[in-house]
C-alpha cells in the first residue's frame, strides 16, 4: 500500500487555481519531495494531505485513509510541519515538546527514542523560550514536535526555507536518518540543489507536476545539448551568448554559464562566434545537467 | 483528560508571560470603578430651576422651599406668567421649571390630588431624566410626609404617578456598577478569548493543533478555562470595590447575583468564540469586539443612557444586546434587592442566548483551515 | 582609484553581553557587487541594520555613502535604497501606485516620478501590468519591481536581505541580470542570500563566523584558498567551525 496517494486533486482559490489535478503516489518509507517556487503549489497540496484543506475535486489518501472522509484518522498518523515557525515563542522548547507530545495522547519519554538525535542538540536550551532560538534551531525544534506521537507520515513544508546552507545539510541528514526508521516523508522546497537528497521528486510549477521521478531520471531524460562556459566579464559574456542564434537559453549557474545549443552545434563553432564578439579564451565543455537546468528547461515549454 | 489540563497550563503560561496585559485584565476593573465612581459623576448638580405657584399658598412655598434646599436645585426664577417659560428655556435660563395646579393646596387637602407638572429642559436625556427622579423623588419625600402630618383618610397625592424610587441617595453608583460589570465581563471574556484563538490562527499554531487529534471543543474549552477564572476574579473585586468603597450594599441575594453573572460570562465567552472563528487576524479582532460588544455595551445596555430615554429602533435593538439584560437584572438583584422570581425574564433570556451562541460558535469553529 | 562607498573599522554591536557583531573591518568600492554571507545568527541581519543607520553601534565606525552611521543615519537613509525578501511592497496598492509613493518618500518630482515610471515598466516589460495590484503578482515579478523601486531614486548602495528567496531559479537569474545591471550604473549593491550559487555571481563575498569576518574575498580566490569547488563548500567549511550555534 502507498503511504499517500494523490489522484487528480483540483483546488482554486477563487479565481486563483493553485493545483490543476495533480498525481502521486508515495511508497512507505521514501523521501518524496515537492520542488518548485513560491506560489507553485507545494504548500496547497501540503495542507490537502494534513487535512487541512479540502480538495475541490480529485481523491488523497494518507496512510490508506481518505483526506476528506477520514480526516481523524490521518491526524492520529500524521507529523506536520507548517511552513513558519508554528510553535509557541512564548513557551519553552521543554514545555513546546511536552505539550505537544500530550496532545497526542503520548510522553516524551515514551517516543525519545525517536527524536533523540535531534533533542540531544536542543538539549542545552531547554529552559529557553522557542521565540529566542535560531532559525536553525527552530525547525529543530518543530521536527521534534512533529515526531513525538510517532506518525507514520511527516509532511513538512518548506522546513529548510530561510535556513543557512549549513544547517540546511543538517536537517537533510536528520531526514535520511528517519527514512531509516520506516517514516515515510513528503517534503517541499524551493531550493533545486536540495532535489538530490530525495528518492524521487516532483518537480512543479504554476500548480502542475512538471515532472515526476527520481532525480537521476529527470536529468537523464534531458534531450537538450548542455554546455557550460567560462571566461572573463561573465555578465557581459552571458548577454553575448544570448544574441548567439545557436544559443537556445542561456544562464548564468554559479561560476560558469549553462547554455543549452542547436543540434549539430560544436564547442568549437561556439568559440569562433564567441571570439568575434570579443570574447577570447573562453571554456567550453558539455556538461551533465543539474535539476535546476532541467526545471528551467521543462518550466520554459 | 491530561491532554485537556496540559492544554489549560499552556494556557494559563502565555496569560502569565504576558505580564502586561495580564497587568491591564485584573487592574482594569479597578481603574474604571474608580473612574466612574469618583471622577465621572452623571450626577447632575445645581439645576436651574423655576417656578410657577398661581396659588402661592402654604403647601406650594413648602414645597418650594424644599426645592431650594437642596444641594441639587437652585430656584432662579419665579414666574408670574406661564408664557414666560418658553422664552426662559430659550434663552438658556433655567433647566426645569415647577409648575403647581392653580388650586393647589385647595385640591390637595380636599380632593387628594394636587396637581403639579414638572417641565425639563429635554436636549440632555440623560440628565433630564436625572432631574425628573430628583424632582420626583423630592415631591414624594413630602407626600409621605404631608400623609404622616394629616391623619386624615384622605391620603394626598401630589403626583399621579410617582415611581417607586430604590435610590434615596441617588448616588449614580447604582446605575454604573452593573454597566461596569457588564462592559468588564464582556471586554474580559469575549476580547480576550477571541484574540487568544485568533492568535493562534496567525502564528500558525492552530495549524498543528489542528491536525492532531484534539477535537476542538477541547482547543475551546481549554481557552474558555484561564479567562473564565480571571473574570471570576474580576467580579469579585468590583463586587468587593463596589460594597467597601463606593459604599453601595447588594441588597439581593449573592447566590443570584453570581448565577446570573456565570450565565452572562458564558454567553460573553460564546461571543468572543464566535468572533475568533469568523476573523483571521488580532487586528480584525481587537476592532471587532470593540466595535461589536463595547460600543452595544456602553450605549444600549442602560449602563450611560436610559434605555426609556431612547428612540425606538434603539430600544427593540437593544433588545439583542445581552448586557441589557444582565445590567437589568443585576439593577434588580444587587441594587433593588428583588428576589429572584423578578429576574426569570433576565436569566431565561441570557440562558438562551447563551445556548444560541455556544451551538453556533461550535458549529462555525473550523476544523480545517477554510 | 577605486572610489570607497562602505567602509567600517571595528564596527561592534552587543546586546547585554552578547556581541551580535564582534569588531568587523571592511571597504566596499563603488559599482561592487558584495555578497554578504552567514548562516544564521552569526550577525549578518544586525551588521546590515547599523550600516542602514537603524541601529547604533557599540563600538567602532563606519561610513555609508560617505556619512557617518552614528551620528548622520538620516543621510545614510536618503541616500540607499533597502529591500528585504519580508517587505517590499505595499499588497494593496498598484504597481504605479508603489512606484508614485516610494519615489515621493524619497522627494522626487513628479516629472522624475513619471518619467521613471515608464522607463521602469519598459526595461521590466511590465507595461500591462500598470494597474494591477500588487498582491496578484507571482512572487518573482514582485521581487524584481521591488529591486527596481528600491534603486528608483538612483541611490548610491542598494541593500538586499535575501531578495530571492522562494523565486523560481529562472526569475532568480532574471533578478540578478537586474542587479549586474545596477551596478554597472555605478550603483554598489549590497546582497545577502542563502543561494549558494549566488555568491558566485558577486565580485567579492565576506563570510560571517559568530560576529566576526572570517574570510573576504573574490569567489575564486576564497574557491582557491579554501582548495573548494563551489562556494558551497567554502562556505561549509567555515560555518562549520561556529562556536556559538545560538544567536
Amino acid at each position: 500500500m502507498a503511504a499517500i496517494e494523490v489522484d487528480r486533486i483540483e483546488k482554486s482559490y477563487g479565481k486563483v487555481k493553485a493545483l490543476h489535478g495533480v498525481s502521486l503516489e508515495v511508497a512507505e518509507g521514501e523521501l518524496f519531495g515537492l520542488i518548485g517556487p513560491d506560489g507553485a503549489g507545494k504548500t496547497t497540496l501540503q495542507q490537502i494531505l494534513a487535512t487541512l484543506l479540502l480538495p475541490d475535486r480529485g481523491e488523497a489518501r494518507v496512510a490508506g485513509f481518505d483526506v476528506v472522509r477520514e480526516y481523524r484518522e490521518i491526524r492520529r498518523r500524521v507529523g506536520y510541519m507548517p511552513g513558519r515557525f508554528s510553535l509557541y515563542q512564548d513557551l519553552t522548547v521543554e514545555e513546546n515538546l511536552n505539550f505537544f507530545a500530550t496532545v497526542f495522547h503520548t510522553s516524551v519519554e515514551e517516543n525519545y527514542h525517536l527524536v533523540r538525535d535531534i533533542y540531544r542538540q536542543l538539549e542545552p536550551f531547554k529552559r529557553r523560550r522557542a521565540g529566542a532560538l535560531s532559525g536553525g534551531m527552530k525547525q529543530k525544534l518543530a521536527l521534534c514536535c512533529a515526531l513525538i506521537h510517532q506518525p507514520q507520515v511527516l509532511l513538512l513544508d518548506e522546513p529548510t526555507t530561510g535556513v543557512d546552507p549549513v544547517s540546511r545539510k543538517e536537517f537533510w541528514e536528520m531526514l535520511h536518518r528517519l527514512k531509516e526508521q520506516r517514516i515515510t516523508i513528503l517534503v517541499s522546497t524551493p531550493y533545486m540543489d536540495e532535489a538530490s537528497r530525495c528518492d524521487r521528486i516532483a518537480l512543479m510549477s504554476n500548480g502542475r507536476f512538471l515532472t515526476l521521478d527520481t532525480p537521476q531520471a529527470i536529468v537523464g531524460a534531458q534531450t537538450a545539448t548542455f554546455w557550460s562556459v567560462e571566461g572573463e566579464r561573465m555578465p557581459q559574456l552571458l548577454k553575448a551568448l544570448r544574441e548567439i542564434p545557436e544559443v537556445k537559453s542561456a544562464f548564468a549557474f554559479g561560476d560558469v554559464h549553462h547554455i543549452t545549443v542547436a543540434e549539430g552545434f560544436t564547442t568549437a563553432q561556439l568559440g569562433q562566434a564567441l571570439a568575434q564578439k570579443g570574447f577570447e579564451g573562453c571554456t567550453i565543455r558539455p556538461i551533465e545537467p543539474n535539476i535546476e537546468d532541467a526545471y528551467m528547461n521543462l518550466a520554459k515549454k | 483528560m491530561k491532554q485537556f489540563f496540559s492544554f489549560v497550563g499552556k494556557e494559563f503560561r502565555h496569560i502569565f508571560r504576558d505580564r502586561r496585559t495580564m497587568l491591564i485584565l485584573l487592574a482594569m476593573p479597578v481603574v474604571l470603578i474608580i473612574l466612574f465612581g469618583f471622577a465621572i459623576t452623571t450626577e447632575v448638580n445645581h439645576v436651574r430651576l423655576a417656578v410657577y405657584a398661581p396659588s402661592n399658598d402654604e403647601l406650594t412655598r413648602r414645597i418650594t422651599e424644599r426645592f431650594s434646599a437642596n444641594d441639587y436645585f437652585d430656584i432662579v426664577e419665579t414666574v408670574r406668567d406661564p408664557k414666560q417659560i418658553d422664552a426662559l428655556f430659550r434663552r438658556n435660563r433655567i433647566d426645569a421649571v415647577l409648575l403647581f395646579g392653580h388650586d393647589f393646596q385647595n385640591d390637595l387637602m380636599h380632593t387628594g390630588q394636587g396637581t403639579a407638572r414638572l417641565i425639563v429642559d429635554g436636549s440632555e436625556p440623560n440628565s433630564a431624566s436625572m432631574m425628573t427622579t430628583y424632582a420626583e423623588n423630592i415631591l414624594a419625600g413630602y407626600r409621605a410626609e404631608l400623609a404622616a402630618e394629616n391623619a386624615t383618610s384622605l391620603s394626598p397625592t401630589i403626583l399621579p404617578q410617582v415611581k417607586l424610587l430604590y435610590n434615596p441617595q441617588m448616588k449614580s453608583a447604582y446605575s454604573f456598577v452593573p454597566g461596569v460589570m457588564g462592559l468588564i465581563l464582556i471586554l474580559i471574556c469575549a476580547m480576550m478569548t477571541s484574540i487568544s484563538i485568533v492568535r493562534e490562527k496567525e502564528r500558525g499554531s492552530m495549524e498543528v493543533l489542528l491536525v492532531s487529534p484534539v477535537r476542538p471543543i477541547a482547543i475551546i474549552l481549554a481557552k474558555v478555562v484561564p479567562y473564565f477564572c480571571i473574570s471570576t476574579v474580576n467580579l469579585i473585586s468590583i463586587l468587593l470595590l463596589t460594597v467597601y468603597v463606593l459604599k453601595v450594599p447588594i441588597e439581593g441575594s449573592l447566590f443570584w447575583l453570581s448565577l446570573l453573572s456565570l450565565v452572562y460570562i458564558f454567553v460573553a465567552l460564546a461571543m468572543g468564540l464566535l468572533i475568533s472563528s469568523l476573523l483571521a487576524t488580532q487586528v480584525t479582532a481587537m476592532i471587532a469586539s470593540g466595535l461589536l460588544l463595547m460600543l452595544p455595551v456602553m450605549v444600549l445596555s442602560g449602563m450611560i443612557f436610559p434605555i426609556e430615554n431612547m428612540p425606538g429602533i434603539l430600544q427593540a435593538l437593544s433588545t439583542i444586546v445581552p448586557a441589557r439584560w444582565y445590567v437589568a437584572g443585576i439593577k434588580k438583584i444587587m441594587i433593588e434587592g428583588l428576589p429572584v422570581s423578578y429576574v426569570l425574564k433576565e436569566l431565561g433570556i441570557l440562558s438562551l442566548m447563551a445556548l444560541l451562541l455556544i451551538t453556533a460558535s461550535l458549529k462555525t469553529f473550523k476544523n480545517r483551515l477554510e | 582609484m577605486e572610489q570607497t562607498v562602505i567602509l567600517t573599522e571595528n564596527l561592534t554591536k552587543r546586546f547585554g553581553n552578547f556581541t551580535a557583531v564582534d569588531h568587523i573591518s571592511f571597504e566596499v568600492h563603488r559599482g561592487e557587487i558584495f555578497g554578504f554571507l552567514g548562516a544564521n545568527g552569526a550577525g549578518k541581519t544586525t551588521a546590515m541594520r547599523m550600516l542602514c543607520g537603524l541601529s547604533r553601534p557599540s563600538e567602532g565606525r563606519g561610513s555609508v555613502a560617505g556619512f557617518d552611521i552614528a551620528r548622520q543615519p538620516e543621510q545614510i537613509k536618503r541616500n540607499i535604497g533597502y529591500m528585504s525578501q519580508k517587505f517590499s511592497l505595499y499588497e494593496d496598492l498598484k504597481v504605479w501606485e508603489n512606484i508614485r509613493l516610494f519615489g515621493g518618500i524619497y522627494g522626487l518630482s513628479e516629472r522624475q516620478i513619471a518619467e521613471g515610471t515608464d522607463r521602469l515598466l519598459r526595461t521590466l516589460d511590465f507595461e500591462a501590468e500598470r494597474n494591477t495590484l500588487v498582491k496578484s503578482l507571482p512572487l518573482g515579478w514582485k521581487q524584481k519591481l521591488a529591486f527596481s523601486v528600491a534603486i528608483f531614486h538612483a541611490p548610491k548602495i542598494v541593500f538586499l536581505d535575501e531578495p530571492t528567496g522562494g523565486v523560481d531559479p529562472s526569475t532568480r537569474r532574471q533578478f540578478w541580470e537586474l542587479i549586474y545591471d545596477a551596478a554597472e550604473r555605478g550603483i554598489t549593491v549590497f546582497v545577502t542570500t542563502h543561494y549558494m550559487d549566488e555568491a558566485e555571481y558577486c565580485n567579492r563575498v565576506s563570510i560571517m563566523v559568530d560576529g566576526r569576518i572570517e574570510a573576504l574575498d573574490s569567489p575564486r580566490e576564497l574557491k582557491r584558498r579554501f582548495q573548494a569547488e563551489s562556494m558551497d563548500q567554502v562556505f561549509t567549511q567555515l560555518a562549520r567551525r561556529a562556536k556559538r550555534s545560538e544567536g
